[in-house]
């Protein structure tokens, strides 16, 4: 039984923001579901007793004097920006119709 | 003169019997000449280096002093930021981006005088072993055309090993400075995660992503290593202590003694899936670091059986996070905003159009392994598992000072071999993932050529946070003892 279903790698896709076609999607579900079989094998050795690790550098709140230092100019914020318009990012809508 | 090592460049150019403008426009004749077949550049950026070398030529003839690899070129990473420079980390989805700022590596490089030719190919975000993954098409290894140089930073390593360049940057966040040295036939070096700054390295596994000399000598990657590393403010996961004396111990290694070193070879980096050519350079390696005094005991390292599954749960992780922000709004491309389309949906089809396969595979596999009902399975037990690896680094750092393995289970695969089956590409960072997800340092240098195909080898070199200069000793004691590989064909 596959761990992963063709609907679930939809399901996925769309969480990622990823508007795959179909013919990816049957690519994808055969190869997640080789990938997720074989990375599943972590379980055997991770029993409840051991603690997690997030970093190799145990390092927390690095801190610096809150001072003004310069940063990008308006101009060269935007320069890279795929839309611009009257000095700021120009984006599609982001509400529906209804309001 | 493009044969010559980065220190002897530098020494002439120093002492002016060259000129850091003929010594630049050497490499760029070569590049000119053989990156038609190789294609290990996505950039070459010949005004910028040529200007660079000029600076240099300037400080030297007004005896000014200058930095230790002032002059020499060097081919960089397409992930590292270039101010005015094209940065587009082997993406569509970064196509035509003109990076406001330089990556503290950059600024370190120019500050040192260091030129610049350009910036190498590599698998597209660092994700893959093959550079076959960049959206620009494949690296090809100067040793065999035909065949992988290696990735992510494949680039870098095909423009060492084709003398396109001396000196060349990677990033390895599971072995991709070190798999492209192996198969390459070039010196490749991780350093201890948090030594050299990941600020403007395009992130792809945060907690693993580290930058990294590149070279065809260890007292090269030595030099270069020392200009790069070092605390910055600017990256939060920097570690503020001083920079291990790399340079001392290469030259102190040159000497050809290793008496009192103990070396600890990997059990579990054998057997299976190991091609025989690429054991018996090992075993050869092993009894020549032993003739240079070196005591050599067998180390069992159990969970390092675990390092390519947990590998591949956080790097998609972190990689499906990092990779939010290419979100079409801010910079890069925008498909599909014909001005009735949502902004969500113009952000879909961006990234279906920009991503490559294996950006996605990694993008939706971090995404269920963070998901709510399968995080503490995935994503919770392969933190587990780290522990358990560092642990076993600790144990192994008890009883010896360096641990040694095999770089790459094989030479150089063919392209196209292992494109169609990502859990067979995954196989190639078998044994250099371990010290990504510990954060150790490692390296890897060339053992000679496996008997069976003539193609490079790689010994890995193994040290512990911060005690980089302990693998440099023993590299630049091998590299004498081995002496020189010969060079590829270009064929």
């Amino acid at each position: 039984m596959p761990s992963i279903s063709r609907d679930e790698v939809a399901h996925l896709a769309r969480l990622a923001r990823l508007a795959v076609s179909e013919d990816e999607l049957d690519l994808f579900a055969g190869q997640l579901d080789v990938i997720l079989q074989s990375v599943a094998t972590v379980g055997d050795i991770a029993t409840a007793d051991i603690p997690p690790t997030s970093h190799a550098v145990p390092l927390t709140n690095v801190f610096r004097e809150d001072v003004v230092r310069p940063g990008l100019g308006q101009q060269q914020a935007l320069a890279g920006a795929p839309a611009a318009e009257d000095g700021r990012f120009r984006v599609p809508r982001i509400l529906g119709e209804e309001a | 003169m493009i044969r010559s090592s980065a220190a002897e460049l530098a020494q002439k150019i120093h002492s002016g019997e060259v000129t850091s403008v003929e010594v630049t426009q050497a490499h760029l004749d070569r590049i000119a000449e053989v990156d038609g077949a190789v294609h290990a550049f996505l950039h070459v950026d010949t005004e910028g280096a040529l200007a660079a070398a000029r600076k240099v030529d300037e400080d030297v003839a007004a005896g000014r002093p200058v930095s230790p690899l002032a002059g020499v070129p060097l081919a960089l990473k397409d992930v590292l930021t270039t101010k005015g420079v094209p940065t587009t980390v082997g993406s569509k989805m970064l196509e035509g981006w003109i990076p406001p700022y330089d990556a503290t590596v950059t600024r370190r490089l120019r500050e040192a005088g260091v030129v610049i030719l350009g910036k190498t190919n590599m698998d597209e975000f660092a994700m893959g072993s093959s550079t076959e993954n960049s959206a620009y098409g494949p690296t090809h290894n100067p040793w065999s055309l035909d065949r992988i140089p290696g990735g992510s930073g494949g680039g870098s390593s095909a423009a060492l090993a084709a003398f396109e360049a001396p000196l060349a940057i990677g990033t390895d966040t599971g072995g991709s400075i070190r798999q492209p040295g192996a198969v390459t036939g070039t010196v490749g070096v991780k350093p201890t995660y948090g030594t050299v700054s990941r600020y403007g390295l395009v992130a792809f596994s945060s907690s693993l992503d580290q930058a990294g000399p590149c070279a065809r000598t260890v007292l090269d990657a030595a030099l270069l290593h020392e200009i790069i590393a070092g605390h910055d403010p600017l990256d939060s996961t920097s570690i503020d202590v001083p920079v291990p004396p790399v340079v001392a111990a290469a030259r102190e290694g040159a000497l050809g003694d290793l008496t009192g070193v103990r070396v600890g070879v990997v059990t579990q980096f054998s057997g299976d899936g190991y091609q025989p050519g690429v054991l018996r350079s090992f075993e050869a390696a092993v009894s020549q670091l032993k003739a240079l005094g070196a005591e050599v005991v067998q180390v069992s390292c159990p969970s390092f059986d675990y390092a390519l599954p947990a590998y591949y749960l956080i790097a998609p992780s972190e990689a499906s996070s990092n990779l939010a922000r290419f979100d079409a709004m801010r910079y890069g491309i925008r498909v599909g905003d014909n001005g009735e389309r949502s902004a969500e949906e113009v952000m879909s089809l961006t990234r279906e159009a920009g991503f490559g396969p294996e950006v996605k595979r990694r993008i939706m596999i971090g995404t269920y392994a963070l998901s709510s009902g399968y995080y503490d399975a995935y994503y919770g037990s392969a933190q587990k598992v780290r522990t358990l690896i560092a642990r076993d680094f600790d144990a192994a750092f008890e009883n010896v000072d360096v641990l040694v393995s095999p770089t790459t289970p094989t030479t150089a695969f063919k392209i196209g071999e292992r494109t169609g089956d990502p859990m067979a590409m995954y196989k190639a960072d078998l044994c250099t993932i371990p010290s990504n997800l510990a954060g150790n340092a490692a390296m890897s240098i060339p053992s000679g050529l496996s008997d069976e195909d003539g193609l490079p080898v790689g010994l890995q070199i193994m040290a512990p946070a911060l005690q980089d200069h302990r693998m440099y000793r023993v590299a630049a004691a091998y590299e004498v003892a081995r002496g020189p590989i010969g060079e590829a064909a270009l064929r």
